[in-house]
């Protein structure tokens, strides 16, 4: 029972990460209903901004933090402009592609830059370890969740009870109609973008400080398994996006914790194998709308 | 511009050596041995001290009188770590009439330098190639190819005596990774020679390539009772399951051993800092922490020979590969190259630096490993232990 309740913490560790990056996934889609495939680089981009604010500009670890959303959120918000804007009139399809595109050159070049080894995110905080009775947490897996909680509720209060929440849930339902009613539909979408890559690059550090590896390719499961949760949740949901996020990382956590050498190593194919079974009976997701598109 | 300088230095080289071998002509009673290396390019880390230590082994054995009252000479070619060259050379060397080839430092110069030689009868002997195939033609043993190291997974065996003997383990849990045969070749082996020395592997955890996240598997094992972890990987996943352990109820101090995958600078920092690198041990070729005498007087040698203050693992081996190249030339009692290769093959166990070496079937060095000892990240210590 002790074990059980351990691995949920390490489950809820791994899917507060999920969590943030499905936001940026389930956002973008919301509002313009574009699966950002290069999201997952934006997580990557956000980890190696963090430790090189740590090691270059010498910041403390949470102003680092902040650093690495603000730079990533220029990132997007760059990506958004140059790649996506001027494509928002062709088909879906192009768009995709071109995401696929950007998620490949922002790989690239991260490996040019950076090196396409394997560099180590500098640990700033002696990890501690908390005993509640045999229930073992340790200190940054107390802070993954904690910011994680934190961002959440600032991102449900953005969306809920400012005038840019209501901008963006408007364009979301109706694109024209929200012109016609005074909503700057471009500047809404463009923040919608920096919004999401400032959670992306929060998991980015986070993860970074968390598992220490950092390279460029680290974006890719993780990007794939947000979307996962994004989907699992009901893409275009906010609550559904978390919820997912949390039941990807225990998912996880239980099939590596339980499923012997047999399972533990197909833990990704799990997730995956999650994805189709919800796309067959639900393919809304848990918490998302069923509507109809028009053709 | 870099290829130039390298391609223009590597002629340099060779003319020197065409010159010294040109002057060398007249003494009759000299044995010629072919040098092939990667002195150049991006491997020669490996390669230059391996020729240093060629060298060495050769001014001794000359100061000595040479092997049957015969000096030897090293014919020297730098293969730059391109294939083509490779090949080139080893053409060149049997023009030079060499009675064998020390060579070369990495699997894939041996492996492209071995179809030549075996046409040409001429056995290839290297220090560092741990590619399981190198001494392989097809499924059959390469009759003309030999290795001083031992090949990877081969460590397993060392690793579960390790365990059982010096650190008296009963049960071991290992951490595998699926995506790796390095891993599960170890794995393999290390359960095989453990059940063998009659300790139990009570778990092996399994996971992919690519994961970051040991977590869930590292809590799963520390509900179980095992006196060490054995983590069958390279460092890049080897320093986080390190790392992640120490911050795992329970593996706080477990012992953690391991393959030569952890000798890696970036083993510390992945696992979260030198102070979580304690009580881990891993397995490699050579260390000049041991206190045995041969090392100790070799090391003390080699850096009187080359005026330099490391040993790397590179030189050890290729001093040994020199060594039993030498007994079975004085073996033949013949420079006749067949015969050679039939006094290498059949040598007994030779006593070297990097302990008593002999051949397997398959021309692979079976031999003792050093097992070091890292505390706070640092290498403390050096046990010799036997297959």
């Amino acid at each position: 029972m002790l074990e059980f309740l351990n691995q949920i913490i390490n489950g809820l560790s791994l899917g507060s990460i999920y969590a943030l990056v499905a936001l940026g996934y389930t956002m973008v889609y919301g509002i313009i209903r574009l699966i950002n495939f290069a999201h997952g680089e934006i997580y990557m981009f956000g980890a190696f901004a963090g430790m090189l604010a740590i090691t270059v500009l010498r910041l403390p670890f949470f102003l680092a933090l902040i650093f690495a959303m603000v730079v990533s959120a220029l990132l997007g918000v760059v990506i958004e402009r140059v790649a996506y804007k001027p494509l928002r009139k062709s088909s879906k399809t192009a768009a995709l592609i071109t995401a696929i595109g950007i998620s490949f050159l922002l790989q690239n070049v991260t490996a040019m830059v950076m090196g396409n080894n394997t560099s180590a995110f500098p640990q700033v905080f002696d990890q501690k370890v908390y005993d509640f009775g045999g229930i073992r947490i340790n200190s940054l897996q107390i802070l993954i969740f904690g910011v994680t909680i934190v961002l959440m509720f600032l991102l449900q209060f953005i969306v809920l009870k400012t005038k840019l929440g209501r901008a963006m849930r408007s364009v979301a339902v109706d694109k024209d109609a929200s012109v016609l009613m005074g909503v700057n539909v471009d500047n809404t979408i463009t923040i919608t973008f920096a919004i999401g890559s400032a959670l992306a690059a929060a998991a980015g550090v986070l993860i970074g400080l968390y598992h220490i590896r950092v390279v460029f390719w680290m974006g890719t499961a993780p990007g794939l398994k947000a979307f996962v949760a994004a989907v699992f949740g009901g893409i275009g949901s906010i609550p559904g996006a978390m919820i997912g996020g949390f039941a990807i990382g225990l998912m996880e956590a239980m099939v590596a914790g339980y499923g012997g050498s047999m399972w533990s190593p197909y833990r990704d194919a799990v997730v995956y194998l999650l994805l189709i079974i919800v796309l067959l009976v639900k393919p809304s997701g848990l918490l998302g709308k069923n509507v109809k598109e028009k053709v | 511009m870099k290829k130039l300088i390298s391609l223009l230095a590597a002629l340099l080289v060779m003319g020197s050596l065409a010159a010294c071998s040109a002057g060398s002509e007249e003494k009759v009673d000299t044995i010629k041995i072919g040098v092939n290396l990667e002195l150049t390019g991006d491997v020669s880390v490996y390669g230059v001290p391996e020729r240093k230590a060629f060298e060495q082994a050769v001014s001794e054995v000359n100061a000595a009188g040479g092997i049957d009252g015969k000096l030897v000479e090293l014919v020297i070619y730098d293969n730059a770590y391109d294939q083509a060259k490779a090949v080139q050379n080893t053409e060149k060397l049997i023009e030079d009439g060499v009675v064998a080839i020390l060579g070369s430092a990495t699997s894939g110069m041996t492996m492209a330098i071995a179809p030549v030689a075996k046409d040409n009868g001429l056995l290839v002997f290297t220090p560092s190639g741990t590619n399981s195939a190198v001494t392989m033609d097809g499924t059959v043993v390469n009759p003309w190819v030999f290795r001083s190291c031992f090949i990877d997974p081969f460590q397993g065996r060392v690793l579960a005596n390790f365990a059982s003997n010096d650190l008296a383990a009963k049960k071991v849990v290992i951490m595998v990774n699926s995506g790796s045969e390095y891993s599960k070749e170890l794995a393999r082996i290390f359960t095989e020679q453990l059940n063998k020395n009659g300790g139990e592997v009570v778990e092996t955890a399994s996971y992919a390539d690519s994961d970051t996240d040991y977590k869930a598997s590292l809590t799963s094992l520390s509900s179980k009772e095992f006196d060490v972890l054995f983590v069958a990987d390279y460092a890049k996943n080897a320093g986080l399951i390190i790392g992640q352990a120490r911050s795992t109820a329970g593996l706080e101090d477990v012992k953690i051993i391991g393959p030569d995958g952890f000798e890696d600078p970036t083993l510390n920092d992945l696992a979260g800092g030198a102070q979580n690198v304690n009580n881990v041990f891993f397995s490699t070729h050579f260390s000049t922490l041991s206190n045995n005498e041969k090392v100790v007087k070799f090391v003390e040698d080699y850096k009187a020979f080359t005026n330099e203050e490391s040993v790397s693992v590179f030189a050890a081996l290729a001093y040994d590969a020199a060594y039993m190249l030498f007994a079975a030339i004085d073996a033949a009692d013949s420079t006749d190259p067949q015969a050679i290769r039939d006094s290498l093959e059949s040598l007994p166990s030779f006593s070297g630096v990097t302990g008593d070496i002999s051949f397997d079937e398959l021309h692979n060095a079976v031999k003792p490993a050093f097992l070091i000892e890292l505390n706070n990240g640092v290498a403390v210590n050096a046990t010799i232990v036997n297959p």
